[in-house]
């Protein structure tokens, strides 16, 4: 039995559903993450954990115990919000101990715990002050110090970093980890931010419109993307989508790019060719990630399949540490992530890797995975 | 641009801050001078008025008009001054001004963060309250008044006027409390408080402004109120502001103007009082900080 358990979750404001059927099940010490673009239904999910919200159909599980029906305060969750949602009227030790005090902790045992969380935190030198007087990373720091002290089984985050500037943002993405990997304790985290998806979690949960649309480790949603939503929305640069056909070929099945006015591209199928014998003529989405398509010579040399292919190179974007070459395959721009001394020129044409251990295939119709 | 413009732009604005400041010195003068007239009148002897002009300062200084205001004047049938009618309107204006708050504050909780189906509805049916006209109340209040054995009491003057407020209590509270960050809220629930000190604990201390801005609105309105207190008080229960209308236009004998100038100033004071006082917490933006900022 896992610990956090989300079984055929609905939530519906009005007649609106927001949650259409949520299953998900994660471990204890896990660290989920939520993740889909604004709107999705990523907060209102954690708030029904939470119990922030009634639900309206399904059951919700902490630990083996259904907290359907439970108050917030009795589930034994600790949240910290986007907003931070400190209590402006209290100083920053009041904020802390507020929790323990409505749960009737006395005040010596309080002042211990928030002196100890405050200096995990290093926000030991601002417990007199109030919330007004704080920069932004600090208040951030406050709300989680008010989690933290609860010690709960489940910790609850909804945006939390989503305030921060770039780097303060990153720093604390890293503390978080570290917090979560010395405390051990399960850790339910929503972001819109893929980025911050893939360096936190250890399951991740891709919603869209409510819908769930993948739920596994990072590894699984990034490799192996259930359908193009997923592909397109996890990673940085994005997975190449491109349009193509799947031809019956002389000895067995070939896959078709277009190349525009050029012959179009014909690439071997490999271990996927199994699995598109069906979609032979018809019409398919090709996948592959800009760094599953480089030069020759910085192809994965581990890899079991790869083909090559000429491609006219349109636009250079060198970053630094890697240049990125955009060709155009299927009629759409295609990334290729290069080297950072690549010899590649913008309107040449130039050899590039097709990594084929790396490609995924789905339907053009029903967006899913096929291979 | 040359700096021979600069110099006429700032001259320019030069003068039209000297014609502001003309205006509101004239403006000021124009409000001040009631003022100035009533407590210059109320330190002269009678005589002083008769004879003179009533802009003139006083020649020979007197307290006794402001005496015989307070507590030996003529009002009604007994020689009592204002004094014990002074305290009718205190012990009529505190509780009423307090329920009436604490009944907005609770009312603009309920209906901002504990959300009901109908809530809009309700508020604004009391909304509504707010544009009913006294004069419609009247009657069936006096009746209502009689059946509960209110009638000409203080009791029934704050009940009445509890009634009256509460509409306007509870829109200046929703009013703010709709602007509130409900994530407060939910992390005081998830802390672990409840309906009542989630009210008392985070929402009321944040309330500073709204509250003194109520007290205002609601002292105001209730001491300076005339009609309710003309109709639904007794001899012995009688607001301050109805007392000096018996003071002022009782017939007998000679008017004594300087005394109704100091009846009206100390009818005045508590208002003044309660603007100066609270006016100074008035603007303190006591939410810095909830939220990002
Ligand atoms: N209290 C509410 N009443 C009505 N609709 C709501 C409420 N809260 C959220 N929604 C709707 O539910 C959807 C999901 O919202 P939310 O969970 O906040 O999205 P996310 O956090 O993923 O950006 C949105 O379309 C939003 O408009
Ligand atoms: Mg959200």
């Amino acid at each position: 039995m896992a610990f956090l358990e989300i079984v055929d979750l609905e939530k519906s404001f009005g007649n609106v559903r927001v949650l259409k059927g949520i299953n998900l099940e994660v471990e204890e010490g896990d660290f989920l993450v939520l993740v889909g673009p604004s709107g999705c239904g990523k907060s209102t999910l954690l708030n029904t954990i939470a119990g922030l919200e009634p639900i309206s159909g399904g059951e919700i599980r902490i630990n083996g115990r259904v907290v359907n029906d439970l108050a917030p305060a009795k589930r034994d969750i600790a949240m910290v919000f986007q907003s931070y949602a400190l209590y402006p009227n209290m100083t920053v030790a009041g904020n802390i101990a507020f929790g323990m005090e409505m749960r009737g902790i006395p005040k010596a045992e309080r002042d211990r715990k928030v002196a100890e969380v405050a200096k995990m935190l290093q926000i030991d030198h601002l417990l007199d002050r109030r919330p007004s007087r704080l920069s932004g990373g600090q208040r951030q720091r406050v709300a989680m110090g008010r989690a933290l002290v609860r010690d709960p089984q489940v910790f609850l985050f909804d945006e939390p970093l989503s305030n921060l500037d770039a780097k303060l943002r990153v720093e604390m993405r890293t503390e978080i980890k570290r917090l979560h990997s010395s405390m051990g304790t399960t850790i339910v985290y929503v972001t819109h931010d893929q980025v911050e998806a893939m360096t936190l979690a250890t399951k991740i949960a891709v919603l869209k419109d409510g819908v769930l649309q993948q739920f596994g480790t990072p590894d699984e949603v990034y490799n192996d993307p259930a359908n193009i939503f997923v592909a397109d929305f996890m990673g940085s640069p994005a997975m190449n989508l491109i349009p193509a056909r799947v031809d019956a070929g002389a000895a067995e099945p070939m896959l078709v790019l277009d190349r525009g006015s050029e012959e179009p591209l014909r690439l071997p199928l490999n271990g996927a060719a199994p699995k598109l014998a069906n979609a032979v003529g018809g019409d398919i989405f090709f996948g592959i990630r800009p760094e599953a398509l480089t030069d020759p010579d910085s192809a994965d040399r581990t890899a079991s399949h790869v083909a090559h292919g000429e491609c006219t190179i349109e636009v250079v974007e060198p970053t630094g540490s890697d240049t990125f070459a955009i060709t155009r395959l299927g009629g759409k721009p295609v990334v290729a992530r290069l080297r950072a001394d690549a010899r590649v020129r913008a309107g040449e044409p130039m050899r590039l890797a097709f990594n084929l251990d790396k490609t995924v295939f789905f339907d053009a119709k029903t967006e899913q995975r096929i291979a | 641009m040359s700096a021979e413009a600069g110099t006429t732009g700032a001259r320019q604005s030069r003068l039209s801050r000297a014609l502001l400041y003309a205006l509101l010195i004239v403006f000021a003068v124009y409000y001040l001078l009631p003022l100035f007239v009533m407590l210059v009148n109320s330190v002269k002897p009678l005589s002083e008025i008769r004879g003179g002009n009533m802009l003139a300062l006083p020649h020979e200084f007197t307290t006794a008009p402001w005496k015989s205001a307070w507590n030996e004047a003529q009002i009604g049938v007994s020689a009592t001054g204002l004094a014990p009618y002074f305290i009718n309107s205190i012990l009529m204006v505190v509780p009423a001004v307090a329920i009436s708050l604490i009944v907005g504050a609770l009312n603009g909780y309920v209906l901002t963060k504990w959300r009901f189906p109908g809530a809009n509805v309700v508020f604004s049916l009391l909304l509504l309250s707010c544009f009913i006209p006294f004069q419609i109340v009247l009657i069936p209040m006096a009746r209502i008044l009689g059946i509960i054995g209110l009638a000409g009491s203080i009791s029934g003057l704050v009940l009445v006027h509890v009634v009256y407020g509460i509409g306007f209590t509870t829109l200046f509270f929703r009013n703010y409390y709709e602007a509130f960050p409900t994530e407060l809220i939910r992390a005081a629930q998830i802390d672990g408080a409840g309906f009542w000190r989630i009210f008392t604990r985070i929402l009321l201390p944040s309330s500073g402004p709204i509250v003194v801005v109520t007290i205002i609105w609601q002292f105001t309105n209730i001491w300076n109120d005339f009609l309710f207190g003309a109709s639904f008080s007794g001899f012995d229960s009688m607001p301050m502001t109805v007392a000096l209308n018996n003071l002022v236009s009782s017939s007998t004998g000679v008017k004594e103007y300087n005394v109704h100038f100091a009846g009206a100033i100390i009818a005045a004071l508590p208002t003044l009082v309660v603007y100066i006082v609270s006016g100074r917490y008035f603007v303190r933006g006591l939410m810095a900080g909830a939220v990002k900022g």
